[in-house]
Parts: C-alpha cells; sequence; structure tokens
C-alpha cells in the first residue's frame, strides 16, 4: 500500500516523513524518525508517556495519527535542552530525584512545560489536575510536583 | 485503511457514501483507541479537521455554534461561551486529562454514545441541537436524540455532524453538571446529572431542564423532575420533589462502579446539587 506524505516542523526543523494511514504520531517519532524519547505505556491517552506538543497544545501522540500531523509544528523531548543545557524543568527533576525508572519523565516534562507556558505560576492543586493524566509508578508524584514548582520559580526568578 | 482529509462537507459526505466501512475522525481519542484494540477495522477513517468552520465556536442568533472537531479545551478557553453555557462548558472539561482535551471534542463524545458520557446530559439539558449533514440535506437533531443505546446513535453511516448549537440565553438563565466518582480526575462517571434554568425577576423558575447520564443505556432528559421545581424558588419542598424524580426516572445496572440503588439515590443527590448551582449562577451569583 502507499504511503501518506506527511510535512511538518518538529522541534524547530522542518521534517517530512512517509506513513501508513495507520500509523499513530508516536509511531512515526519512534519507528521512522528515531525520536525515542516519547514513550508508549497504554496506548489509549491513560498514561501521559506519549505527551507532545501540537501547535502548542499538550496531546497524546498515541491518539493521533501521524497523517493528522500535516502542516503542524510538533514539540518532543528531544527538543527541550539547549546542547548541553538542561532546560531548567529537567535540571530541578534532577536536584529533587524527580524520577526512578524514567519511562514516565518525558512526558512529564513536556506536560510540565505546557503547563507553565500557559500558567508560570500554578498552585500545587493546579499542577497536580493538570499533570493528572500523566501516571508514574515509581515516585509517588510528590517529588515530580516539588520539582514543577521549584523550576516554575527559578523560572520566574530568572525571567 | 485508507486516510482521507476532505476540504468540505460535499467531499466528506461523498467519502462516507463512497465506502459503507468508513469512520468519521474528529478527536480521535476514542477511535484511535478502538482502532488499536481492533474493535473497529475501517478501510476509510475521513478526518473532518481540515474542513472550513469544524474547528470554529461562532456566534449565531444570539447562541453559540460549535463546530464538530472543536475541543474541550477550545471550549475551556473561548472568551464567552463559559458565561452563557457554563455547565455545558465544565462537563466537557471533566472528560480525561489535559492531553485528551487538547484532541477531545463533544460532538464526538455525543457520537461515540457512551451511556456515561459527560457532555452529553450538560447538552441536552441545555436543549442544544445537532446538525446533521447526509446525502438528503441538511436536519438538525435535538441533542438527547442523537445516541439510542450504547454505541448507537441515529445516524445512518452516510452521515455527518457538522456541528452543534447552543441556543440564546434569555436573561436569568445558567445550567450546571455534576458527576459523581469515586476519586478526583480521570474517570468515568457512575452517574452524571444536568440542569440548565431560566428564572423570573423575581427568581421563580420559569423553564427548566434536566438530564441524567450513567443510569440508563442512553442519557435521559427527566420532565418530572423538571416540573417539580418549576414555578418554585427552589425551596426544599421544591428539591425534594426533583430529588424524587430523578431517583424515580434513572434506570441503572449493576456494575463494578456502582449499583442500582446507589445509582438511584445519588441521581437525586446530583439532581439536587447541580439544580441548587444553576439557580445560584442563574440569579448572577458568582
Amino acid at each position: 500500500m502507499s504511503h501518506i506524505h506527511v510535512k511538518t516542523t518538529i522541534n524547530g526543523d522542518a521534517v517530512e516523513f512517509l506513513c501508513q494511514a495507520d500509523e499513530t504520531l508516536l509511531d512515526v517519532l519512534r519507528d521512522r524518525l528515531d525520536l525515542t524519547g516519547s514513550k508508549e505505556g497504554c496506548a489509549s491517552g491513560d498514561c501521559g508517556a506519549c505527551s507532545v506538543t501540537l501547535d502548542g497544545r499538550l496531546v497524546c501522540s498515541c491518539l493521533m495519527l501521524g497523517a493528522e500531523a500535516e502542516g503542524s509544528k510538533i514539540e518532543t523531548i528531544e527538543g527541550m535542552a539547549e546542547g548541553e543545557t538542561l532546560h531548567p524543568l529537567q535540571q530541578a527533576f534532577l536536584d529533587h530525584a524527580a524520577l526512578q525508572c524514567g519511562v514516565c519523565t518525558p512526558g512529564f516534562l513536556i506536560a510540565a512545560k505546557a503547563l507553565l507556558e500557559k500558567n508560570p505560576d500554578p498552585s500545587e492543586e493546579e499542577t497536580r489536575y493538570w499533570l493528572a493524566g500523566n501516571l508514574c509508578r515509581c515516585t509517588g508524584y510528590d517529588k515530580i510536583i516539588r520539582a514543577v514548582l521549584a523550576a516554575a520559580k527559578n523560572m520566574r526568578e530568572t525571567a | 485503511m485508507n486516510y482521507q482529509s476532505p476540504q468540505s462537507v460535499a467531499d466528506a459526505l461523498a467519502l462516507l457514501a463512497a465506502d459503507e466501512n468508513s469512520r468519521v475522525l474528529a478527536g480521535g481519542t476514542d477511535l484511535l483507541v478502538r482502532l488499536r484494540l481492533g474493535h473497529i477495522a475501517p478501510s476509510t477513517i475521513v478526518d473532518i479537521k481540515q474542513i472550513d468552520g469544524m474547528r470554529a465556536i461562532t456566534q449565531e442568533a444570539g447562541g453559540f455554534r460549535i463546530g464538530a472537531a472543536v475541543t474541550g479545551a477550545e471550549m475551556s478557553e473561548h472568551s464567552n461561551l463559559g458565561e452563557a453555557w457554563p455547565g455545558v462548558v465544565e462537563a466537557t472539561d471533566l472528560i480525561g486529562s489535559t492531553q485528551v482535551q487538547g484532541r477531545a471534542t463533544p460532538v464526538g463524545n455525543l457520537c461515540n454514545a457512551g451511556p456515561a458520557a459527560d457532555s452529553v446530559p450538560a447538552l441536552v439539558a441545555a436543549g442544544a441541537m445537532v446538525r446533521v449533514e447526509g446525502p438528503d440535506g441538511t436536519r438538525d437533531v435535538a441533542a438527547e436524540d442523537i445516541p439510542k443505546g450504547p454505541g448507537k446513535t441515529s445516524l445512518t453511516q452516510k452521515e455527518l455532524v457538522t456541528s452543534i448549537f447552543l441556543p440564546a440565553r434569555p436573561a436569568n438563565s445558567a445550567d450546571a453538571y455534576l458527576r459523581f466518582i469515586p476519586r478526583t480526575e480521570m474517570d468515568i462517571a457512575v452517574v452524571g446529572c444536568g440542569v440548565s434554568l431560566t428564572l423570573d425577576d423575581n427568581g421563580t423558575i420559569i423553564e427548566a431542564r434536566v438530564s441524567l447520564g450513567a443510569v440508563a443505556p442512553k442519557v435521559l432528559l427527566v420532565k418530572e423532575a423538571a416540573e417539580a421545581i418549576i414555578g418554585t424558588k427552589l425551596d426544599d419542598a421544591a428539591l425534594d420533589r426533583l430529588a424524587l424524580a430523578a431517583s424515580t426516572a434513572a434506570n441503572p445496572i449493576d456494575d463494578k462502579r456502582g449499583t442500582v440503588a446507589f445509582r438511584k439515590d445519588v441521581s437525586g443527590v446530583l439532581a439536587r446539587r447541580a439544580a441548587k448551582i444553576a439557580y445560584s449562577r442563574a440569579k448572577g451569583d458568582k
């Protein structure tokens, strides 16, 4: 069967790919573009490990087809650090030990970044609700929430 | 599987008519899960998001027309939709996570015909009209007449919902939606209840619509519950009659999320609470 030709911008770079109609955006990122930071946890939109932003909007890349990405701007975990310099959220996750196995971490970082872009000073409750679609089976969430709030404070102070 | 992204309603209808095994794709948060689980195996996917107007919320005749691909997040962020229809917006906002809100659409929630769909009781209480396009032209259908039972709708395979219309609000009107779940987020309604009210200048209810979700094979519009509070100022006796009417109308099943007796009781409790919120909003309390 012939492929679909899709033109996107991923992490600031023009990226074209070919995919089958039934491939999800997550399949394309991982298997065709070697962007394996986004993870497949549940493939049903419950766990958030595949989180990316699409035209600035936080989405599960497992819940959309690669073909639907035509013309859109996608941001993935691979675009978060600037070279060797970690994003303040990434640094805060390390400083607060907000990860253990790490499978959920790219999704949490992308989701937290989307939160702070919309609301630079979220309350703990707002942060917990925003991240309710990201599951972590290791940390118990508390360190993740503390890391996000610390990064938010740091980003506000250095802005 | 063949993926199509038509630019017009006419092209979308032609694609649906050309393949009996075609499926409409809007947000995809239900469709992709069912594809992955192998519950459906369509030969054509018709993505309607590129069609003009599908992603727009427009003011029309004093009300709002919500395109079939408008997401929950876009409804929550709209500057004045939530002022006119707070219950519809809060109900839609309860569906799934932040990620799901970025894709999922109330039209998809309606057409998926899940009995526990959160936006549907709110749309029914609001008196939402659903615009359906098909080979025989355009028809406007009341939201409660779209679902027929779990996973079943009154739409034919060749038809497409293009928008939902929320009518203009008279003065002193408001709606509210509440659901019961055993946790605080990311769950499916055990019971859901929508209430929409219009008051006169003295605070007497002159119009009411009360709906229940997750307590029958499809959403219920409970006329007896509305009649129980019309002509009242929502005093305790009216609230008791409302709760009794809602509990009586509920016709749920026993399952892992709740028993029949529990769901009938909670139907009354939620109707009472949602009516109080809608009443307070209609009076202009913040």
